[in-house]
């Protein structure tokens, strides 16, 4: 009932353009921010905190990173994990070795992952679909080696460098609530810079070039351009992913968190959660962090203690089943399905 | 030099190694233009099998187990064609990429969970000896994968041109829509694909699985079976063959000779650095049908 607006009452191409044309959104909106910032960090436990919420939230950057590239641009990559990789080895040793400011540091991450995306985005301008996806699938293999190989990043055999003690100006990150923030702000900036980004200009060329891409060409596309662009944001979102997981989350930047399986389990998300859609990067990223829990919860009543291997095994057929099922039932994913149940609210009561 | 020889011939068998998963993608891609994720879990779903039919549960004698291992690979190519393809009929490629995405993740979870996540030893009683041709040492356990392999393209082969169901297959891969209108149930033609891919996926796991044990690591071996493909040319049988050899003499040879300069352990890319480089000057590969697209 309240849940609709009786007429189209838009007045100014800024009203049309709304990101929330319902003011209940706008509210629920605020509702989720004022979740996120106030009673999380107040009313949580600390291990719901830093166990679910932090990675969550750093998935859901490098969903929506891979999101951009494979749901926007159309651009198919099965070596994201990759990318969130070079973005926490390089804010690690900007950060710890160089003393470089945690902010600009993370940043940087970021940038040194897009370069490095926007290089093995090369190969894009030649070929497409299952091609790209394999010399996608090139760029994992290649950047893990370097990792572990070339000594003055990794610093050692194993690829692991222990996590410096973080400080903004002088203020120290070392209680979770504190490390919680940082993740929160950093999120919601660049999610909301990401959300603009793909309702403007660049979001539509974006999704011009994956529908059609010669006819995106002749309305005036520039498809190396942008298509190097999608490479270059989705990967820099992919690395500060990758910087906030390990400083926050993780404590250590470690090669083994980001192999193939984590670039496989990102485009699960994406499916799940939604191509080409922002909330389905934080749908299919929630659901990704949450089903471990919640099939642990729901065998917890049948046994003591869940075996790993149970666990992982259970995980990977829901997580497939699912994946599956969503590509046959709802190719676009969870956060189409809520879009429906949106579309049936505003009519609810008399739905003609 | 003969320590070259060696190291080459070594190469060449892993390569045969590649060749079996890479014809298993192949093959599906022919037939459906589905690129198949899901070939990797294949080959290592069904060496779980052959073990549980073999060693772990029934003790069957090793022909009835591979039998059987076929028979459940062949309920697969139903379940997977009646339950998931037939319904995504007309979708664009990539969402039938990524539904073997999902079949692989199911696979996984699936055979993990019934047969345990533990490495597996499969042991099927093939000597393993070292021969002396030449100069040159060769495992007789290679060899004989040699053959099986041999063998195994060779009845594909024979399949594909001489028999009704195989020119019905071709006639599929050529044209979809032609084929299905002079009566050749679409249906049924994916479904063999799929059952021919598993027998494919069979011998590939069961080889893998007994020179490197029965674990979750040999769906990565199909992750390596991609360049293949790409070097080789997607469509392209012979071209996939020859592919898998390139692939395995390269990376052994370089991993041997160029390895300890750069800090070792260059094989796990050097396929994929080689891929690379053919999609740049061939982008559809050495063999492969030269379909020009723009991009």
């Amino acid at each position: 009932m309240f849940y609709r607006e009786c007429g189209n009452f838009k007045d100014s191409y800024d009203k049309d353009m709304a990101i929330f044309p319902i003011p209940l959104d706008r509210w629920g909106f605020i509702v989720m921010l004022f979740v996120a910032f106030v009673i999380v960090p107040l009313f949580t436990s600390e291990y719901l905190m830093m166990n679910i919420i932090v990675p969550f939230y750093c998935f859901a950057l490098s969903a929506f990173g891979l999101n951009v590239l494979a749901g926007y641009a159309g651009q198919i990559s099965i070596g994201h994990a990759a990318f969130m990789a070079v973005g926490a080895y390089s804010s690690f040793i900007l950060y710890g070795r160089y003393g470089v400011p945690l902010i600009p540091s993370i940043i940087g991450g970021g940038v040194v992952s897009s370069i490095v995306g926007t290089i093995f985005g090369l190969p894009s301008l030649k070929i497409k679909g299952f091609y790209l996806a394999i010399s996608t699938l090139a760029s994992q293999f290649i950047i893990e080696w370097v990792i572990v190989h070339v000594h003055w990043i990794s610093g050692g055999v194993f690829g692991t460098i222990e996590a410096p003690k973080m400080f903004i100006f002088g203020f120290a990150l070392n209680t979770p609530v504190r490390k919680y923030y940082l993740v929160l702000c950093i999120m919601v900036l660049f999610m909301t810079i990401g959300k603009n980004l793909v309702r403007g200009q660049l979001g539509r060329n974006w999704m011009a070039i994956r529908d059609v891409d010669y006819a995106a060409e002749i309305i005036g596309v520039n498809l190396y351009r942008d298509k190097l662009l999608a490479f270059a944001v989705s990967t820099f979102y992919a690395g500060i992913a990758g910087s906030l997981i390990t400083f926050c989350y993780i404590g250590a930047a470690n090669i083994e968190e980001f192999n193939v399986m984590t670039s496989f389990a990102l485009l699960g998300m994406i499916i799940i959660g939604g191509l080409g859609t922002v909330l389905g990067s934080f749908l299919g990223a929630g659901f990704f962090v949450m089903l471990p829990i919640a099939i642990n919860h729901g065998l917890g009543t049948f046994m003591e203690m869940v075996p790993a291997d149970i666990l992982s095994n259970i995980e990977s057929i829901v997580f497939g089943g699912l994946i599956v099922f969503f590509l046959i039932v709802e190719p676009y994913g969870m956060a189409r399905l809520w879009h429906t149940i949106k579309d049936k609210l505003r009519l609810w009561p008399f739905p003609y | 030099m003969a320590f070259f020889f060696e190291v080459l011939i070594t190469g060449l068998m892993v390569g045969i190694m590649y060749s079996l998963v890479a014809l298993g993608f192949a093959l599906i891609f022919k037939a459906s233009q589905v690129f198949n994720m899901a070939q990797g879990a294949m080959s290592l779903f069904a060496a779980l099998a052959l073990y549980g039919f073999f060693e772990q549960y029934l003790h069957l004698p090793l022909w009835l187990a591979l039998l059987c291992t076929v028979a459940v690979m062949t309920i697969w190519a139903y379940a997977i064609v009646f339950l998931i393809l037939k319904r995504l009929v007309n979708r664009p490629p990539l969402m039938l990429f990524m539904a073997t995405f999902g079949i692989a993740y199911l696979m996984e979870g699936i055979g993990q969970s019934i047969y345990g996540t533990q490495a597996k030893g499969l042991n099927l009683g093939i000597p393993d000896e070292l021969y002396e041709v030449a100069g040159v040492f060769i495992s007789s356990f290679d060899l004989f994968f040699a053959v099986v392999a041999a063998l195994l393209v060779g009845g594909l082969v024979w399949f594909f041109q001489k028999t009704r169901n195989g020119r019905a297959l071709r006639a599929v891969s050529d044209d979809h829509e032609a084929a299905l209108s002079v009566g050749i149930p679409l249906l049924k033609a994916w479904t063999l694909t799929w059952i021919i891919a598993g027998v494919v996926a069979t011998v590939a796991g069961v080889a893998w699985g007994t020179r490197l044990g029965v674990q979750f690591s040999l769906t990565f071996i199909a992750l390596k079976s991609l360049p293949v493909l790409i070097i080789g040319g997607i469509d392209s049988i012979p071209g996939v063959i020859l592919a898998g050899l390139i692939v395995g003499a390269c990376e052994t040879v370089g991993e041997v000779f160029i390895g300890p300069y750069v800090g070792g352990g260059i094989q796990t890319f050097l396929p994929y650095l080689l891929a690379l480089l053919v999609l740049y000057f061939r982008p559809y590969g050495l063999f492969g049908k030269e379909i020009i697209e723009r991009v």
